[in-house]
């Protein structure tokens, strides 16, 4: 597919995403509260905010909301009659404004992750009615690492467009996919046609540190390192690194309810609960901390890479910045780089 | 800074304690706990304006204790901590040595009398910020007191930093683990969001000592800390029983006597 370059100022981008507004469409970007930034539904794009790097929680919950219900079901006698929630519900029509290369990235990564053996209805419903427009970034901070997972901070993967800040308060546009492609065309008025522009010159340089295929190599074999419990002692063990994590898909299924009435209900879940693994015997295979750390990293930086050929990981860090103790995903890579040995 | 990382040097090299539980450099400036076990660490340690999470988190943690005797750098709010969980029955007089720092020089807090003589003298202070706060949400209706929390846990995602950050949050098994019977829903939906944040609060009347460490660790900004220093300043005033500055203190929420007047416990 042949990508369609265009230009929009920022004015025009604010008035493209009114219409967007008053067309019906949910319109998720990024709103300030207090100094916290998340991706909300807007009525006023008045109130989008520009100057963040990264939002604090990413956008996954667009895709896999943090509490969903699968199916309710009533009990009348021995009549039980279930509903099957994937039936019931319609994806609205919603666009993402806002998101990054990275946090796009993990969109799709959840995706694919949802699509793998039983496609996922619900995740693939909300997929196919999401258009997700990616602001390229002009800044980052010590926590980002997209270079060294392979992403970069113009990266189309996974969005629909991709708008670069360019000079004059404009925006270069890139329409990544049919869907964008479509969008665009829709409100054409705002947007001018442009020859193609190199972005890299507007972009941050976010250096490369590590190579993930490195660690991911290194990571074979090295289960029984020592390094694992001494890098784990200040975890806490609450799930913030998982909850925060554009990519982390783990999820619990909850029942509630009586027995006249009650759901089904599928949770966020996370590898640095105790809880995780216990079994129903008591045994809990990954009983202390350290194991539940390096599960995390194994997961996204072995597992991952060896089931389905993709990482866990898209740099974005908000794993690190919203860690209470201060675990720092990055510097556990690159100490893995430099000292993991196989064992 | 220094008498510090000398007092903790002393005191590993004497083999008085194993382990000192304090803070280090971490992500750009930020201070991230740290546990020093050997001599030639001790110059990592750092001490300033930036070391507020409550370290006595880690007094309970098997990986921890497994070390040996610890030493635990403290602010104020830390010593008043330490002498919660001995009243608790979570720590002995004697599982820890508390070290504060005052006019330049490192003191060991190493019994009941030095901890609560420490504690009496330095009574939890609230940043100008938290204080406003209290007041915001007092001159509420009852009605505007339960939009602005209802607002607040809409944003819970149930990580349980709040629960992981608490030094009182010590239970091996937490009511919202429990799912025979499953007290409280562990869905982040409206209802269990509120049934966890006021569970919590309630567990927590009495014995919250007012550090903090809820709030600074909720990765989505919700003033968590504000409903068990309320819980807290509500026993208080009840009961005239202040947290964390007696070692022999009884706890008024999880106690009771025979002679109590009240029926609705028996």
């Amino acid at each position: 597919m042949s990508i369609q370059n265009k230009v929009v100022t920022h004015e025009n981008l604010l008035n493209f995403l009114g219409e967007i507004i008053a067309s019906g469409k949910e319109l998720y970007a990024p709103q300030r509260k207090g100094l916290k930034t998340y991706f909300h539904p807007l009525n006023d794009v008045q109130t989008i905010v520009f100057d963040y790097i990264q939002t604090t929680l990413s956008p996954k919950s667009l895709l896999f909301p943090k509490v969903e219900r699968l199916l309710s079901y009533t009990r009348d006698g021995k009549q039980i009659h279930v509903t099957d929630s994937s039936e019931q519900k319609q994806a609205p029509d919603r666009i993402l404004f806002g998101s990054r290369p990275c946090d796009a990235a993990g969109l799709q990564t959840v995706t694919e992750f949802f699509r793998r053996d039983n496609p996922d209805a619900f995740i693939q419903r909300r997929q196919n009615a999401l258009t997700i427009i990616s602001v390229s970034c002009t800044k980052s901070n010590e926590y980002c690492f997209c270079t060294s997972v392979g992403i970069s901070p113009g990266d189309t993967t996974g969005s629909d467009i991709l708008l670069t800040p360019i000079e004059n308060a404009r925006y270069f546009v890139e329409a990544v996919t049919e869907k964008g492609s479509l969008l665009l065309a829709q409100y054409e008025k705002y947007f001018e046609k442009s020859e193609a522009i190199t972005k890299e010159p507007h972009l941050v340089k976010v250096t490369k540190t590590f190579s993930s295929t490195e660690i991911s190599e290194r990571l074979t074999g090295s289960f029984d390192n020592p390094i694992w419990k001494d890098a784990s002692l200040r975890c806490i063990g609450c799930g913030t690194c998982a909850y925060a994590c554009p990519v982390c898909s783990c999820f619990d299924i909850q029942d509630e309810g009586t027995n006249k009435k009650g759901d089904r209900l599928r949770c966020w879940d996370s590898c640095g609960f105790s809880l995780f693994t216990l079994h129903t015997s008591g045994h809990n295979p990954r009983s202390t901390q350290s194991e539940r750390w390096r599960q995390r990293v194994m997961h996204k930086f072995s597992y991952m890479p060896e089931q389905s050929g993709m990482l866990g990981c898209v740099g974005c860090g908000r794993c690190s910045m919203s860690c209470p103790a201060d675990m720092n995903l990055k510097e556990q890579l690159l100490e893995i780089a430099a000292k993991v040995e196989d064992v | 800074m220094q008498v510090l990382q000398q007092k903790a040097k002393e005191l590993l090299e004497s083999g008085k304690v194993q382990v000192v539980i304090g803070y280090g450099e971490g992500t750009g400036e930020r201070v991230r706990p740290l546990f020093v076990r050997t001599a030639e660490e001790v110059s990592k340690l750092v001490w300033d304006d930036r070391c507020r999470q409550n370290l006595a988190v880690y007094l309970n943690k098997p990986e921890i204790k497994k070390m040996g005797m610890p030493a635990l750098i403290a602010t104020p709010v830390v010593v008043h901590t330490v002498i919660q969980l001995i009243a608790e029955h979570q720590l002995k007089v004697d599982g820890v040595l508390t070290l504060v720092v005052e006019n330049g020089s490192v003191k060991e807090l190493f019994d009941t009398t030095s901890l609560e003589a420490y504690a009496e003298s330095h009574p939890v202070i609230f940043p100008p910020f938290v204080k406003q706060e209290i007041k915001t949400i007092a001159e509420m209706s009852l009605h505007e007191r339960f939009k602005f929390w209802q607002d607040e846990f809409s944003r819970c995602i149930k990580c349980y930093a709040c629960r992981s950050a608490c030094p009182l949050c010590y239970c091996e098994r937490c009511i919202t683990d429990n799912n025979q019977p499953q007290w409280i829903s562990s869905a982040s939906h409206a209802q269990g969001n509120f049934e966890w944040h006021v569970n919590r609060a309630m567990h927590l009347a009495g014995r919250c000592i007012q550090c903090g460490s809820c709030t600074i660790a909720c990765p989505v900004g919700i003033p968590i800390g504000l409903l068990t220093i309320e819980a807290s300043r509500i026993v208080g005033t009840e009961f005239g029983q202040q947290p964390g500055l007696k070692c022999d203190a009884v706890p008024a929420m999880s106690s009771f006597k025979v002679e109590d007047t009240e029926t609705f416990i028996k």
